[in-house]
Formats: structure tokens, sequence, C-alpha cells
């Protein structure tokens, strides 16, 4: 369908601008949210985070604990598969490699699944997780990150689309096999590389 | 989100086809409905969405969401699209679009925020928010499953509802937050959000909560629905709008 849309010229645009992935737009200062559920509200006095399955020593962080891990801070930019991309982000915590560091990753896990409070699950390759890729984080911008994009602690994948940066992490299981999450069981790809605009199931 | 299951198995649709615009009505100043003839049409679920791109002669692109108002069995695909002030796509389709025009679509979306006819359930809309819920309310009436389907929609006035005629015929309980309501018994509903208090008579028996709309009209509702005793698990969300 080479074709173009009668009479649709598009906002005006700066021309090859090659941060947005092909489909996305700038949205600038607003942050969009888009959930399947209602924000919870978590109290960070019992909050927890878990990392399990095929690690040597499954290990779970409190709030304290987590926050003793070595600071680690990702500035750039998101991507959602609604279409909206977000420059220059700030945000801070620490990378799943410290986690993955005390409990001892199995050469057998090729996966991770991700659980958050609510329930919510994705699925992601280990190799897009490890690296200095990814990161448990709970500030934006230098203040608490909001409850609705995911506060008190979110997962950070910002290569992939945010869908993958599950809100409300509570919990990372490492497998030796890959299934599909919550949103890939309903329709979204599985593994979401913007770049290659792999949205929905089907997508190359 | 405990229950899990799927009320589908429907594939998502895996490529771009082509919509033809064979009917376009403007309601009011905001809101257009666009009834297409989609090509290689896959059946929808009440509920799910296409996705609609638009491409300017450089190439340039811009794609977003719209949910399907129509019954799976009508052989046109119904579209309802709220006209937000500089908004890239729905002021496109708002002002530009006309009969015999060709889009681009991909679709049916999402096997989430579906409804399979079996499940009761109450569905709570701010708004443009009411499309998925009239695709639902369309099916349940082709099925007879009325009974199983509770339907709130909330708006700052009349004029501002999209199928606030069908949505009354239907029983559904409306909720104006800028302009007084005179009820059937002849006293009035002052305007006003929709209160707990309305929801709990709504709410009971039901095994599911819908609701769609802006992401402040979400969160709201959310409390409410908790006021009034449904479990936060039941409730499946779905967000429009722009920011949050
Ligand atoms: C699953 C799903 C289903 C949906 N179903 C429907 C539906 O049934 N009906 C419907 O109407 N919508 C629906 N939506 C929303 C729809 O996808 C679009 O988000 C909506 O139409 C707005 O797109 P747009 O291109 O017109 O606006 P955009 O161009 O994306 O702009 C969004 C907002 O930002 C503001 N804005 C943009 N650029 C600027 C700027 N430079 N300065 C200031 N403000 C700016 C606009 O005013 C607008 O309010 C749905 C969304 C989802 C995710």
């Amino acid at each position: 369908m080479a074709h173009f849309t009668r009479g649709f010229t598009g906002r005006p645009r700066r021309g090859g601008n090659d941060r947005l992935p092909p489909g996305q737009y700038d949205t600038g200062e607003s942050w969009p949210t888009l959930t399947a559920e209602l924000t919870p509200t978590i109290d960070v006095d019992e909050w927890t985070m878990a990392v399990d399955g095929l690690v040597d020593t499954p290990t779970t962080w409190d709030w304290r604990g987590i926050h003793a891990l070595p600071p680690s801070s990702y500035f750039g930019d998101i991507h959602c598969v609604t279409t909206w991309s977000k420059f220059d982000t700030t945000f801070s915590g620490v990378s799943v490699d410290a986690l993955l560091d005390v409990a001892g990753v199995k050469p057998e896990a090729t996966h991770v699944f991700a659980t958050s409070t609510t329930g919510y699950t994705t699925n992601l390759p280990l190799a897009d997780v490890t690296g200095g890729k990814a990161w448990i984080v709970w500030d934006f911008d230098g203040k608490p990150l909001p409850p609705e994009h995911g506060g008190p602690v979110r997962l950070l994948v910002p290569h992939l689309y945010f869908w993958k940066s599950a809100k409300w992490i509570t919990r990372l299981e490492l497998r030796d096999h890959d299934e599909p999450g919550f949103w890939e069981r309903n329709g979204y790809h599985d593994r979401g590389d913007p770049w290659l605009e792999q949205r929905y199931q089907g997508d190359a | 989100m405990s229950d899990l299951t799927q009320e589908t198995t429907s594939a998502v649709a895996s490529s771009w086809t082509t919509g033809t615009v064979r009917e376009v009505e403007h309601l009011g100043e905001n809101f257009v409905k666009l009834r297409l003839e989609v090509a290689d049409r896959h059946d929808h679920v009440p509920g799910q969405h296409y996705v609609v791109r638009l491409r300017a002669p450089d190439g340039y692109t811009a794609q977003r969401s719209y949910s399907i108002a129509s019954d799976p069995a009508d052989p046109l695909v119904e579209l309802m699209v709220e006209c937000l002030p500089r908004g890239e796509v729905s002021g496109f389709l708002h002002d530009v679009v006309e009969v015999g025009d060709e889009l681009e679509v991909r679709g049916p979306i999402g096997r989430w925020f579906v409804w399979g006819g079996t499940t009761p359930s109450l569905c709570v809309a701010g708004g443009s928010g009411v499309v998925p819920f009239v695709s639902m309310m369309r099916y349940a009436r082709r099925t007879g499953t009325e009974h199983l389907l509770r339907v709130v929609a909330s708006a700052q006035t009349r004029q501002k509802l999209p199928y606030v005629e069908e949505l009354e015929e239907f029983g559904a309980f409306i909720a104006l937050t800028r302009e007084n309501q005179p009820l059937p018994d002849g006293s009035e509903r002052v305007a006003a959000h929709i209160y707990p208090d309305e929801l709990v008579p709504l709410a009971e028996g039901v095994e599911r909560a819908y609701v769609c709309g802006s992401v402040g009209f979400v969160s709201f509702v959310g409390r409410s629905l908790g006021e009034a005793g449904v479990r936060s698990d039941t409730v499946r969300v779905e967000q429009f709008g722009p920011t949050g």
C-alpha cells in the first residue's frame, strides 16, 4: 500500500529526526499513561523486589536494601507502542545487572519473566536486560516516580517498547525458556523493538 | 489481574489493509462517525480496536488507535472519533476525510479489554470512552445478553456524549457533570460526577468492570468502584485522551 492518504500532509516537522523510530511522534513535555488496570497503592515499607528462578541465590530486597546497591541512571529516550516517544528522560535506580550479580545467574537461564504487584507480566530475553540495558527505577527527573507511571518502582528497558518496562515491578524470574506475558498474550509482539516496529504479533 | 483467561482466540490481523470510507457523519462540533468497508476483514470481539495510519506524500506516517463501535455482524466497521484541538490524526479524520477515501487500517487488535457476552459486567465510560461499550451493547442486543451488561456513561453535557440516545435506549445510567438532568420520576439529577452510591446497585452481582476514558476519569472511577465494593483485580482499563 504505497500510495498516500488523500489530503494528509501531517504536522509540520523537521526532516530526518534520527531519534524517532518509524511510526513514532515526539510527545514533547507530556508523558501519556497507558495501563490495563487500576493504579495500585503501594506502601514502600511493604514493598519488596525478588530475583529468583534460575539463579544461585534467590534474593529479595526491601526498599532500604535496594537503595543500598550502587546507584545507576538512564538518560535518553523512551518509546511507547501507542506511537509516542519521549526524548531526554532521566530515570534513577539500580541497574538490573547489579541485582543479577548478587543473585548469580545460572548458565542455563535465557529469559526473564517480570511480574508486578498487580499480576501484570512481561517476558524478555536475558540479553535485553543485561549489559547495562535495563534498570529498576524509582526516580524520574530527580523526583519519586509517580504511581500512574509505575511508582514506587518500575522496570526500565528503554530500548524496547515501553510495555516491557513493567510498572510496579516486584519480581524477576529467570527461566530457560520464553513464555509470553500479559500484553504478549493479548496480541502484542514478543520482543517489541521500536526500531524494527515490532508492535503486534505477526510483525517481523 | 487474576483472571487472565482469554475470551477470544481470534488472531490479530498481522498486516495492513484498506478501509474504504462508506459513510461520514459529523455529530455536533466534536465528533465524526466513520463507517468503513474493510478489505480482508477479520471478525472482532466487542472492545477491540483498529489502528488507522495516515501517510503523507513525503512518506511521513501517523497512526492512532480507534475502538470499534459496531457489532461484529455489521457489514461495516464503525469508528467514532473525537476531534482534539491540534490533534494530528483526529483533526484529519474530522475535517478532511470524505466518503470514498481509502485509509490504511490494521485490526482488530487487543484481547484484554473485550467482552465475549458471557460475564456479567459493568462498563463505565467517560466521554468518547463509550465507543467500545457501544459495540458491546449492540452485540448484547443482537445475542439477547443485555441482562449481563450494565453501562454507565459520564460526560459534561448531553451534547458531549456520543451515542447518547442509544445509551438511553439501552437503559444506561448517564451522569452529566455540567448539566442537570430530568429523571423519569419527575425529579432531577443535579450536575455531578458519578457517586459511589450510584454505582453500588449497578455493581451488584457483576464479575467484571470495564472503565474507559481519560486518565483522570479512570482514576476517579477506580476509586469510586472501590468504594462501591468492586475488587480492583476485576477491573479492566482502557485509557483514551492525551496525557497523565
Ligand atoms: C486502545 C485505544 C482506543 C482508542 N479509541 C478511541 C476512540 O474510539 N475514539 C477517539 O476519539 N479516540 C480514541 N483513542 C485515542 C486516539 O488513539 C488518539 O489518541 C486521539 O484521536 C488523538 O490523536 P490525535 O492524532 O488527533 O492527537 P495528537 O496529535 O496525538 O495530540 C494529542 C493531544 O496532544 C495535544 N497536542 C498535540 N500536539 C501539540 C502541540 N504541539 N502543542 C500543544 N498540544 C499539542 C493535542 O491537542 C491533543 O490533545 C483511543 C486510544 C487507544 C489507545
